[in-house]
């Protein structure tokens, strides 16, 4: 029963919050909801050391569909950073004016709705619902509050997930009836279900399935709406996109593709593992070049989202729980890096980084902030990078793959230019002339509150880990079989 | 039973009751009492029918199942809803008020022969029953030329697809020595079919393709629905085209059904064609009328998906779509004819306007672009399902799918108007609360068919 709580507070409180016509009051009812499910998510993984938590109830019988849900060690690390970045992202919002507040607000939380149910969803039907109603709200916020180019840039990305999980619904249906005599959703089913079919077919149904996750997540060459939607779509947003959404293209694999079809995963491993590191590579070459600190970020994310699906498909212990590591590691580090750009956009009026310069002086606490999320960015020791990355490169060295060393070495050059691009910004953002600020001023308190969360939470983990990996090993050790 | 002889009594009523008054405002409010009526009457005839024995009347030329009469009661619950949504534009279309609820009311005649015919003549007499009352209605607002050429356009090709339908029951006669639809599934066998048979059944499917609009028959559909007076629009697109679609599935599947592997490759290209023709056009169009005629081709693509899989779950997914379909449309035309403007930049603005109004169109879109939660969903999930258990037809449900991903470009196009472009529409009449309760309502039975569909189909 405590689950559907973590899908119903933010949907119920995001309806409500569309009638607020002042920004205090949708600002407080946001704040609070997100507050509310954090605590409920982390009950929910506290719970979990000693027993999954799950809830069940019939939906459609005739379709074989129950409104099931599951909270393993992956699900409640996911709901829990969905939890954290949400409250992160209300919190630091708390000074800011945006149009049309309750709407703002109320789509922010049907969003979060949408990412837990996706999170704790069961049943293939039930995660299906979620994935779609997790974009909808998405794209009337990127549409409507985006920047320039906001409208046909969205539409992009809409058009691009919707095909996505068409093609994952037909593979799911198709999945749902090959048990004999039986139509069922649930996911021992589609599991059996999808292990008992013929090579052939699982090979073909992996793309099926693989496109939607892989358009999410984004791997070369479906990330093309990425980094646009990202520069476009406000802040708040961004972060949700990319410390959230794009984890629910990985936690999809991890989920629904590995298990399901493990003949056709093996086929192809190799196929998807070349393609992630080349989008490693090139999004990192990319960034080097970008001058603009929203796309810098944006193509960063691909690269690091290249690793930890290359790791998906690598099979090993190791590489498994470096991933479920790392997906919270990323949330929180990437969260921290849209809150310094917004930060910067909003004291220089500019994102562009060759007009920028000399933070360190005019705004110390900034600079510190931004030299530790960065480092955390680029996976230097004790911080959380680190040991996610460290995991993520062991696993993908330890698989049975004849191309082990060479994946490892191509994509260990991702970790090399992540620090060029990523210490090249902070010396041009933090040091350096003075430029001028637009709005002279250091953090402010709640940015301040919204940094610590973020910060503590790197240095922590990064210095000690096990909770994060004793919550995760029971799933880690299930999918590397 | 009793609601075809309802349809026929109370349409005749109506057009009595244009004699006896002028008030359009008072023949209109007695037209939907007689609607709720008929409705009733539907009921009535579901309750009263035991569900596993078939009924036989009128010597075996109708078979009354019950998925059949569920089939009515709900179309007929539509049609309550339709007019009671459009009631007030039907009576600007003309001078003969009257007469439109009265043929509209003959067209439910003609459905419920279409949904419980078993002979080839009630076949042939429900078509035509549904057809001649629309070829007037296409045509009744005189003084506009292109209201008169969609009336004539649809005549004409109208008749001329009834004369290939009488062909195929001819030839299908001539090879099985039958009308009966039963017994003509015992007699044809997929080894030994005659070619006067096989020539039969295609004549009779090119008929039924051009009634519900199937590429490459589906010409007249565009130019029909735009010059027809749009409320008038709103009915031909939905329930009248539900009702041949439910004849369309009822004989191949009845009759034809154990022939399947003789017609399904013909009818897949069919029905791939239709989702191309009608998707790829939609996108280019300027008028939401225009590129909602489009839009219906599209859609028809997916409910031959239903007729393409031969099994039970196809009569589910026909009734559950022909209910989505249909109440998203009528929505959509609802609203439409609140506009004074038919453009996309007609819609400009209307989120600011008038946010409810936006907002229940939002939900008709996302039903029609298929999006979870909404009963667009649930229908093309039934009809893919079907198609997927059938099993050999793999390439047209991804080829479905990625037409329902070009069906998002356009429907989304009016949700853009409406919420992120800046603009002051103008309303044709004022919205009433009670338009506005009537649009709430349709907007959660939507719903309710997107989370809830077997609500719809408890009865089957």
């Amino acid at each position: 029963m405590i689950l559907i709580l973590l899908i119903l507070i933010p949907l119920l409180t995001g309806i409500l919050t569309f009638a607020f016509k002042s920004g205090d009051g949708a600002k407080a009812m946001a704040l609070i909801s997100s507050i509310a499910t954090l605590g409920i998510s982390a009950y929910v993984s506290g719970a979990n050391y000693t027993a999954p938590v799950s809830f069940s109830c019939p939906w459609i019988p005739m379709l074989g569909t129950q409104f099931s849900l599951m909270a393993d060690g992956m699900s409640s690390m996911l709901c829990l950073l969905t939890g954290i970045v949400v409250m992160v992202v209300m919190i630091t919002n708390t000074n800011k004016e945006v149009e049309h507040p309750g709407s703002f607000y109320g789509l922010l939380l049907l969003s979060q709705a949408g990412l837990m149910g996706v999170f704790l969803a069961y049943d293939a039907l039930v995660f299906y619902f979620f994935w779609e109603l997790a974009l909808i709200p998405v794209y009337f916020l990127c549409s409507k509050w985006g920047g320039e180019k906001r409208i046909p840039v969205t539409f992009k990305f809409f058009v691009y997930t919707f095909v996505g999980s068409l093609m994952m619904l037909s593979g799911l249906i198709y999945l749902s009836l090959q048990n004999p005599g039986l139509t069922s959703y649930s996911w021992p089913d589609i599991k059996a279900a999808g292990m008992a079919l013929p090579a052939a077919t699982q090979q073909w149904l992996f793309w099926l399935l693989f496109i939607a996750f892989a358009i999410k997540m984004p791997i070369f060459p479906f990330h093309t709406w990425q980094p646009d939607t990202y520069e476009q779509a406000p802040t708040s947003v961004t972060i949700i996109l990319s410390a959230l959404m794009v984890k629910m293209g990985l936690f999809a694999v991890l989920r629904w593709l590995l298990p399901v079809v493990p003949v056709g995963v093996a086929f192809w491993s190799n196929t998807v593992i070349v393609l992630a590191i080349i989008g490693i590579v090139y999004a990192s070459l990319i960034a080097i070049v970008q001058t603009d600190l929203k796309r810098l970020v944006a193509y960063s994310s691909i690269a690091h989202m290249g690793l930890m699906c290359a790791a998906a498909f690598s099979n090993t212990n190791m590489g498994m729980h470096g991933i479920m590591v790392q997906m919270f590691n990323h949330g929180i580090n990437i969260t921290g890096m849209w809150l310094m750009v917004s930060m910067i956009e909003n004291r220089w009026g500019t994102r562009d980084m060759t007009k920028l310069g000399g933070m360190a002086t005019v705004a110390p606490q900034m600079a510190i902030a931004l030299v530790i999320i960065s480092l955390a960015n680029i996976a230097l020791p004790l911080t959380n990078g680190f040991v996610g990355e460290f995991m993520l490169f062991n696993g993908i060295f330890e698989s049975s793959s004849m191309y082990h060393i060479t994946f490892m070495v191509v994509a260990g050059l991702g970790v090399i230019l992540g620090a060029i691009y990523t210490l090249n910004m902070v010396q041009k953002a933090a040091y350096g002339n003075v430029t001028p600020m637009v709005i002279k001023k250091d953090l402010s308190a709640n940015e301040y509150i919204g940094l610590a969360v973020i910060i503590s939470l790197i240095i922590f983990l990064g210095v000690y880990p096990k909770p994060l990996l004793d919550l995760t090993s029971g799933v880690a050790g299930m999918l590397a079989k | 039973m009793k609601a075809i002889i309802a349809a026929t009594v109370l349409g005749i009523i109506i057009m009595f009751a244009g004699l006896m008054t002028d008030n359009k405002k008072s023949i209109a409010t007695l037209a939907a009492a007689l609607f709720f009526v008929l409705l009733g009457v539907n009921i009535w005839d579901l309750v009263t029918t035991s569900p596993n024995a078939p009924q036989l009347p009128f010597h075996g030329m109708l078979r009354i199942e019950h998925y059949s009469l569920w089939f009515n009661t709900l179309m007929t619950a539509c049609g309550c809803l339709y007019i009671l949504l459009v009631r007030k534009d039907i009576q600007k279309v003309g001078m003969h008020v009257a007469e439109y609820f009265a043929l509209i009311m003959f067209i439910f005649c003609g459905l419920y022969l279409l949904s419980t015919y078993n002979n080839m003549l009630m076949l042939f007499i429900g078509i035509e029953i549904l057809s001649i009352p629309q070829y007037i209605l296409a045509g009744s607002d005189k003084r506009n030329l292109k209201s008169s050429e969609a009336s004539l356009k649809y005549f004409l090709m109208g008749a001329f697809s009834t004369g290939i339908l009488l062909m195929g029951i001819t030839l299908l006669y001539g090879a099985s020595r039958t009308f009966n639809i039963m017994e003509m599934a015992s007699v044809l066998h997929a080894d030994s079919l005659d070619p006067l048979a096989l020539a039969g059944i295609v004549f009779i499917m090119i008929a039924l393709c051009f009634k519900v609009s199937a590429a490459p028959m589906h010409m007249w559909t565009p130019d029909v629905y735009d010059g027809s007076p749009t409320p008038f629009t709103a009915f031909m697109a939905t329930i009248a085209k539900a009702a041949a679609f439910f004849a369309f599935i009822r004989l191949f599947q009845v009759s034809f059904g154990s022939l399947s592997e003789r017609w399904t490759f013909v009818l897949s290209v069919v029905t791939a064609a239709t989702l191309l023709v009608g998707n790829v056009t939609a996108v280019f169009q300027q008028s939401v009328k225009r590129m909602l005629a489009y839009s219906s081709i599209a859609q028809a693509g997916f409910m031959l998906f239903a007729v393409l899989a031969v099994n039970a779950i196809a009569w589910q997914g026909i009734i559950i779509y022909a209910v989505a379909y249909t109440v998203a449309t009528v929505g959509i035309f609802a609203v439409l004819m609140k506009l004074k403007d038919y453009t996309y930049d007609g819609f400009n603005g209307l989120a600011k306007k008038n946010p409810l109004l936006a907002f229940v169109t939002t939900i008709f879109l996302f039903s029609l672009a298929g999006i979870p939660l909404t009963g667009g969903f649930m229908a093309k999930y039934y009809v893919l399902m079907a198609v997927v258990q059938q099993g050999h037809l793999m390439w047209l449900v991804i080829f479905g799918l990625l037409m329902a991903a070009i069906s998002v470009y356009y429907y989304f196009r009016v949700i853009i108007a409406m919420y992120f472009k800046h603009g002051n529409p103008e309303m044709n009449s004022e919205v009433t609360t009670g338009d506005k309760f009537l649009l709430i309502l349709t907007c959660v039975i939507v719903l309710l068919l997107g989370v809830v569909p077997q609500l719809f189909l408890n009865n089957m």
